[in-house]
């Protein structure tokens, strides 16, 4: 039992419940079949957004431009759709993976090549690509009557009584899953992340696992630069801002390590799920939603300070300062 | 940073064999070249408009950076001690937003900037408790702290803003000492020399270089690492509420989203500074001109009516591209050898 405790994903889990159990007790509908779909479905970007920053994440590195990326991206095939109605949608949707691809690429090859640190790289791109965002579209917005039926409606199609944004959700979470832990790829961010040295002596390529997870970061933000404007019918140079250190709070708050390696895809899910409940339960507990940048930031920082817990157990502290070193190295 | 970085580790601390004569390591030197850069600038400013060169413009042009560089002399510390601070524009919103409270209660201007420096430095006693106390990564740290600092204003604010200021209170944002010399470009100056004196010329100055450096040979050599990195973390805060008092000043509100994005353009300018964002180098003179180059460079896009998202454009690859052209620059050095 209390091993079972000490699982994070375990652990985490039942907090989501009893969150929800209690938030039941003031709304008698909160924890219905069906509000717990919405929750997931209003999540869906974020669970999306936050696999590709573990990705990141776990080979030491972190993209703070992911939202940026996803404003970038949403507004160009809105603009897209709203120009050339005749294109096809797939095709669309291609392109919104190629662009956010290349953005993030633009990032991993700062970062591998250049070697710059990947916190100064995407704190410059996260301005760089939503000011493109502004270049590309004047400042306007694309509205809903802009947009064609078939573009805004594809994320809210019920497919077995889940819409198609959930599902895509649900298809990149079991990608991701496979990706992390079933091909060298996935194996190598773990390495790459959890000992750099060892992983070159191992000989994996240490940056190019970085630029990978850069590009399928970007890859995944494109997606849902498509599924934000099509599910908000709207695109503007603003959305999703912040929305960056929402994805880097469901990571921390999963359990990944900030220093790399350590990580699962349940736990980055659940700490989305975590995000998603809350923010879904303010309104009904009676809290102004303004509160919600507040409590995020109280849960990072105390999920930071659990995860530190955590993590200084599982090795012998040799020299006191080692920990601060590496925390360090992150910084850097 | 790590295995990728490991093979450059041994040219970033190589020794040469022969430093050059002084002068020509002058000549070198980021400082000097940024200053050729901020001169340019000057000139092709003043070429591009017409109302570039009037003193009052020139004095109006210093308020684009003497907040965000007062915040940058103490950023600069922190990022050559290896850690940083994401949170100091969330700082000056909190601060902000205590302060517009106060003066709500009828506070007069004294009571505010002690208010405003108060909770920036409880703000940064915050972050150093979390960094140095219980051992956290910065980076992530300060990004939870500007959520939660932000997200206080936003509590308190919601959508509304603070506005009503005392009379006396606009002096500090908005008061000239003599002639075209602001307050605020005045203290900018004051404090300026304060931290040059401080980095440079004290035992602490030498701790925040060796910290960065080597924070093992640190320890080893008796240095109290989390009793400096808490006074930066605290400088960090000070300095953000002052900031908070002469923007709260200038502006006359308070709105939850006041001073958005800084942290970025702080970072910008200390790096632009020269400081090494590994930490272990920098100097205060190159964040000095580091803030004047970024000045003359929004000064003259607003004159040509760039907007204001299309500068930070420019912001963002200035960045990139400072950090980028030194480790180009060594790689090919390298290569040729």
């Amino acid at each position: 039992m209390q091993r079972l405790l000490k699982n994070r994903e375990i652990l985490l889990g039942l907090i989501i419940v009893v969150m929800i159990a209690g938030f039941s007790t003031r709304a008698s509908n909160f924890a219905t079949p069906g509000n717990l779909a919405t929750i997931f479905n209003d999540t869906s970007i974020l669970i999306i957004l936050a696999l590709g920053q573990m990705t990141v994440i776990l080979t030491k590195s972190i993209d703070l431009s992911v939202a940026a990326n996803l404003a970038f991206t949403g507004m160009a095939v809105a603009m897209l759709d709203a120009a050339y109605p005749g294109l096809p949608l797939a095709l669309l949707i291609v392109i919104a993976i190629g662009i956010g691809a290349v953005l993030g690429a633009i990032n991993g090859f700062l970062v591998w090549l250049l070697q710059i640190p990947p916190i100064v790289v995407t704190l410059g791109t996260l301005t760089i690509y939503r000011g493109m965002a502004f270049v590309l579209s004047g400042g306007s917005w694309v509205n809903a009557h802009q947009m064609t039926p078939d573009f805004l409606g594809l994320p809210r199609i019920s497919v077995m009584g889940l819409p198609v944004l959930s599902w895509a959700a649900i298809a990149i979470v079991f990608l991701i899953w496979f990706v992390l832990t079933r091909t060298p790829f996935g194996r190598s961010t773990y390495a790459a992340g959890g000992n750099p040295t060892a992983a070159v002596y191992a000989g994996i390529d240490v940056g190019r696992a970085r630029f990978l997870a850069f590009v399928l970061s970007g890859a995944l933000a494109g997606l849902s630069g498509y599924l934000w404007v099509s599910r908000y019918a709207v695109a503007y140079v603003d959305i999703a801002a912040g929305f960056e250190l929402d994805s880097v709070a469901a990571n921390v708050i999963g359990g990944v390590s900030i220093a790399g390696g350590i990580g699962s895809v349940t736990g980055t899910v659940l700490g989305a799920l975590f995000l998603g409940v809350i923010k879904n339960a303010l309104p009904v507990i009676g809290i102004s939603p303004f509160a919600q940048m507040a409590i995020s930031g109280v849960v990072i920082v105390l999920a930071v300070v659990f995860n530190a817990r955590a993590e200084a157990k599982k090795g012998r502290i040799i020299l006191r300062d080692r920990a601060a070193k590496e925390s360090q190295e992150v910084t850097a | 940073m790590s295995a990728a970085t490991s093979q450059t580790t041994t040219t970033r601390r190589q020794i040469p064999d022969r430093l050059g004569t002084p002068f020509k390591r002058l000549l070198a030197s980021w400082e000097v070249l940024l200053f050729g850069v901020a001169v340019v600038i000057f000139i092709a400013n003043s070429l591009a408009s017409p109302y570039f060169l009037d003193a009052w413009n020139l004095s109006d042009a210093t308020f684009n950076f003497t907040e965000k560089a007062m915040i940058a002399f103490a950023m600069a510390l922190l990022i050559i001690a290896g850690e940083i601070d994401l949170s100091v524009a969330a700082i000056i919103a909190l601060a902000s937003t205590a302060m517009g409270y106060a003066a709500q209660m009828g506070i007069g201007a004294p009571g505010l900037v002690a208010i405003g420096i108060g909770t920036g430095l409880a703000c940064g006693a915050f972050n150093g408790i979390l960094v140095a106390g219980l051992k956290l990564p910065s980076i992530v740290v300060t990004i939870g702290t500007m959520s939660l600092f932000r997200g206080i204003s936003y509590i308190v604010l919601g959508d509304q803003a603070y506005g009503k200021y005392p009379a006396d209170f606009a002096f500090f944002g908005q008061g000239y000492v003599f002639w075209v010399f602001s307050l605020e470009f005045v203290l900018f100056l004051f404090m300026a020399g304060l931290f040059a004196v401080l980095l440079h010329a004290t035992n602490f100055g030498r701790q925040v270089y060796v910290i960065g450096n080597n924070p093992l040979a640190a320890r080893f050599s008796g240095i109290p690492v989390e009793r400096v990195k808490f006074i930066l973390f605290l400088l960090t805060g000070l300095m953000s509420g002052i900031a908070a008092v002469c923007l709260t000043s200038r502006l006359g509100s308070t709105r939850p989203s006041i001073a958005q994005g800084w942290e970025l353009e702080v970072v910008t300018m200390v790096v632009l500074g020269g400081v090494s964002i590994l930490g272990g180098a920098g100097t205060i003179a190159g964040v000095v001109i580091a803030a004047f180059v970024m000045g003359l460079v929004t000064f003259g896009l607003g004159l040509l009516n760039v907007p204001g998202i299309v500068m930070s454009i420019f912001i963002g690859l200035l960045l990139i591209v400072t950090i980028a052209l030194p480790i180009l620059g060594r790689r090919i050095r390298n290569a040729r050898k």
